[in-house]
């Protein structure tokens, strides 16, 4: 090592107060208390991350925005001709009929997730820390849905909605005039669908909400009981509080979830009659046959902005309890 | 600055093209089993062909008899390999085309054959990509606007000098099916299937049902059916595709080919009246369909009808593999179809109907085939020959043959009757989704539109005729 270890403890320059930076520092020799190889292990740590970041997240994202503004079709390549301005945005917005509905679905898929699913997950998880007889094997029952693909659940759901299947059957509805078509009706289908979702997301929610009340400190509750509160109090007034980094776990997958929301859709019939959602109308228009490469990408800014929001929020809460 | 925060945020997917290839599944798959069913292939032609040599091998050995001037010693002294993209995933079609690749490799022995088969739908749905990256020698397509389209991209080589040597041996509405824009030829018609109402002989004959030759007694066979318990017209649109159908044959019969041929390439408004009547003489029959269609596949309304719950079913003549399916063969044997009804205007002459034309085309892009050009252009060549169709057709009875000179001695009732309605029409249409721009028949596109129709199919449909002009003018210019 060469370089003799100039361990100065002068901190960075950098100007704390908002707006306090004076232009034009004097220039002098940093110090700092990083040697060469720290420095190069430290570029190597941030720097392969972030390449990664840069060439598969913020490249193909650019590439999209760009895209959107083209009629490419995907063969050949893009010339100033397929440069098409805003028109995707316009159709889009304006006559592209299947639009809003899809952009309905998803918020509807969302709103179900948060008002419906992910409070019946936290429900289970609430009465099975309670110890209750068999808690054990209700908790692999709720949670057996979150090990399939939703792949697989589609084709179960597929099954239990056909006009002869299982929920028909059940209800004595199998006869050609009073069957429904809990599939095919395009007014019954995404609540069908919502159901489905549901029960494979109740119990993700469970598994990591019941994980999180495993983790409060029992002397709280018991603290809460000597006060004197009831079941309903603790739990709202103390055991919930105590678990709002869970809290916020839990909205995050719960958006996160309702946002990619597809495969169910897809598989039942490729996102069409009723089950439209940004994602399938995103794939049926760019990568199937279409190749409307230009018109899915426009598709694709518009989900990419709904995702921002959530994003935005909880980053900004995650960066700004960090920088406390 | 040294605290980073490293948590990265869930990043949006966007549309990058998730690509599922599955590649090199069935990849040698030909030679290895090919080389092992050879013999059996000879025996089983051997026993049935009479007249006409049904294996390709026996044109080999003698190849002056059944081939005519289609095969005058063909590929003879041809050596190197063909690498052949099937979009044949069935499991009867898988081995169809493991027994054309094993006769071609008989009749050849200096070429080898490399097949790599994939999924229908997914070949379908990755031919663009597919062609421009590193397809395949030759592969499996669609005739008309589909074929037309990706010969105009250059993604497709001429084969003149195949059909050259092979036209004899087809009809002059094959000839034009295959031909592109710029009067090329770009494909060799291997097979086609009718569309055409399926019924079973069985139901109607207990019943005392007449064939209906009119929309009147069609309308009064469906009310005698429905009176008998029976759902009158089965069908299952889950897949957005079959309603296709019934808009084809409306608007054939309704408007005729010229105006139906043009509505799908732009030429007329969707906003025309004409289809307006299309519309409204589907909600006549509507009624009478299976109630739950939206929620079915074509193969779940097809059992209705295998099952004698169901009376007639629109379809392509490819429903007989369900029927073959059954395990029992009378039920195949029951089968039996009609041409859709006349409607009482000047187009009912035409007789024209749906009979979707596939074909075999050669590539652009392939690595491999300035070297073995010789080679694809014989496995194009072999393919025109009755013989090996009738290798695919001996497996998927649904798919009838398209060279003259296949021996019809095996047809069946059923497929004589669908060569007959194909050979009496005058105009023959491929289907919605092939004689349409297929940004435009898309999953998003015209099947949801259809669907939408199908919803409420008495509503007033003005609006929806624009919302599909709409999406029409929206598409990038056409490149055809």
């Amino acid at each position: 090592m060469p370089d003799p270890q100039d361990t100065g403890l002068a901190p960075a320059p950098a100007p704390t107060g908002a707006g306090a930076i004076a232009s034009g520092p004097p220039k002098r020799r940093r110090y700092s208390i990083l040697t060469r190889r720290d420095k190069i292990v430290l570029l190597l740590m941030v720097g392969i991350p972030v390449a990664l970041d840069v060439t598969f997240i913020w490249l193909p994202t650019l590439a999209s925005i760009l895209l959107s503004f083209t009629n490419y079709q995907g063969i050949g390549g893009i010339t100033a001709a397929n440069i098409v301005g805003l028109k995707n945005y316009v159709f889009l917005f304006t006559q592209y009929t299947l639009f809003w509905p899809a952009l309905s679905h998803n918020l509807l898929w969302l709103a179900f997730f948060v008002f419906i699913a992910s409070p019946i997950g936290i429900f289970f998880a609430v009465l099975l820390d309670r110890e209750i007889r068999g808690s054990r094997f209700y908790q692999n029952v709720f949670y057996f849905p979150v090990v399939l693909s939703l792949a697989v659940v589609g084709f179960i759901w597929e099954l239990q909605y056909a006009p002869d299947g299982f929920i028909d059957s059940a209800l004595g509805l199998t006869s050609q005039n009073n069957a429904i078509d809990w599939l095919g009706n395009p007014s019954l289908n995404i609540w069908a669908v919502l159901v489905a979702a549901s029960w494979r997301h109740v119990g993700y929610i469970m598994v990591l909400y019941l994980a999180g009340l495993k983790s409060v400190d029992p002397t709280l509750r018991e603290a809460a009981a000597i006060d004197g509160a009831s079941e309903f109090q603790t739990f709202f007034r103390v055991v919930f509080p105590v678990m709002a980094p869970i809290n916020i776990v839990i909205v995050v997958v719960t958006v996160i979830e309702s946002l990619r929301a597809f495969d169910l859709a897809f598989i039942i019939n490729q996102g069409t009659n009723g089950l439209e959602l940004l994602s399938t109308l995103i794939t049926n228009n760019s990568i199937s046959e279409a190749s409307l490469i230009g018109f899915g990408s426009s598709i694709a800014v518009v989900l990419l902005v709904i995702s921002l929001v959530p994003i935005v929020l909880y980053l900004s809460r995650v960066m700004g309890s960090a920088s406390e | 600055m040294a605290n980073q925060d490293t948590s990265r945020p869930e990043a949006p997917s966007t549309t990058g093209p998730r690509s599922v290839t599955r590649r090199d599944v069935l990849k040698g798959m030909a030679v290895v089993a090919g080389a092992a069913a050879v013999p059996t292939i000879l025996a089983a032609c051997g026993a049935g062909a009479t007249a006409v040599p049904t294996a390709a091998a026996a044109s080999v050995a003698a190849p002056s008899t059944g081939v005519p001037s289609a095969a005058p010693a063909s590929a003879a002294g041809v050596t190197g390999t063909v690498t052949v993209g099937s979009n044949h995933s069935d499991a009867s079609e898988v081995k169809g085309m493991a027994a054309i690749n094993a006769a071609f490799i008989a009749a050849n022995p200096g070429i080898t054959v490399t097949m790599n088969a994939v999924d229908h739908n997914t070949f379908q749905n990755q031919i663009s990509s597919y062609l421009q990256g590193t397809p395949q020698d030759d592969f499996t397509w669609f005739s008309g606007y589909r074929m037309r389209f990706f010969a105009s991209q250059g993604l497709t080589t001429a084969i003149d000098d195949v059909w050259a040597k092979v036209s004899s041996n087809y009809t002059g509405a094959f000839a034009t099916a295959v031909t592109g824009d710029d009067s090329h030829i770009y494909g060799i018609p291997v097979d086609y299937y009718p569309w055409a109402v399926f019924y079973r002989k069985s139901v109607f004959s207990d019943k005392g049902y007449t064939i209906p030759a009119t929309w009147a007694d069609f309308k009064t066979l469906c009310t005698k059916m429905q009176s008998d318990g029976l759902i009158p017209i089965t069908f299952g649109d889950k897949d957005g595709w079959p309603a296709m159908g019934t808009f084809d044959i409306l608007d054939l019969r309704l408007n005729g080919y010229d105006f139906h041929t043009q509505l799908l390439t732009g030429k007329q408004k969707w906003t025309d009246p004409k289809v307006t009547t299309v519309f409204q003489k589907w909600a006549e029959i509507m009624p009478f369909h299976d109630k739950t269609f939206a929620g079915l596949t074509w193969e779940k309304a097809c059992d209705t009808l295998i099952q004698k719950k169901s009376g007639m079913f629109m379809f392509g003549l490819f429903l007989t593999g369900e029927f073959a399916s059954t395990g029992t063969p009378a039920d195949l044997a029951d089968l039996d179809l009609f041409p859709f009804p006349a409607m009482g205007t000047q187009y009912d002459a035409e007789d024209a109907l749906d009979a979707p034309i596939d074909i075999w085309m050669v590539s652009a892009k392939s690595p491999t085939l300035q070297a073995d050009l010789d080679a694809a252009k014989a496995y194009m060549e072999f393919w025109s020959k009755g013989s090996t169709q009738l290798l695919m057709f001996q497996n998927q009875p649904g798919f009838i043959p398209t060279a003259n000179d296949t021996d019809t001695s095996s047809f069946s009732d059923l497929q004589k009757k669908a060569v007959q309605i194909v050979s009496q029409a005058k105009k023959i249409t491929q289907f919605l989704d092939r004689d349409s721009r297929p940004d435009f028949a898309g999953a998003n596109g015209m099947q949801s539109f259809l669907q939408k129709f199908l919803a409420n199919p008495t509503q007033d449909t003005t609006a929806l005729q624009a919302q599909i002009q709409a999406f029409w003018d929206a598409l990038p210019p056409a490149t055809v």
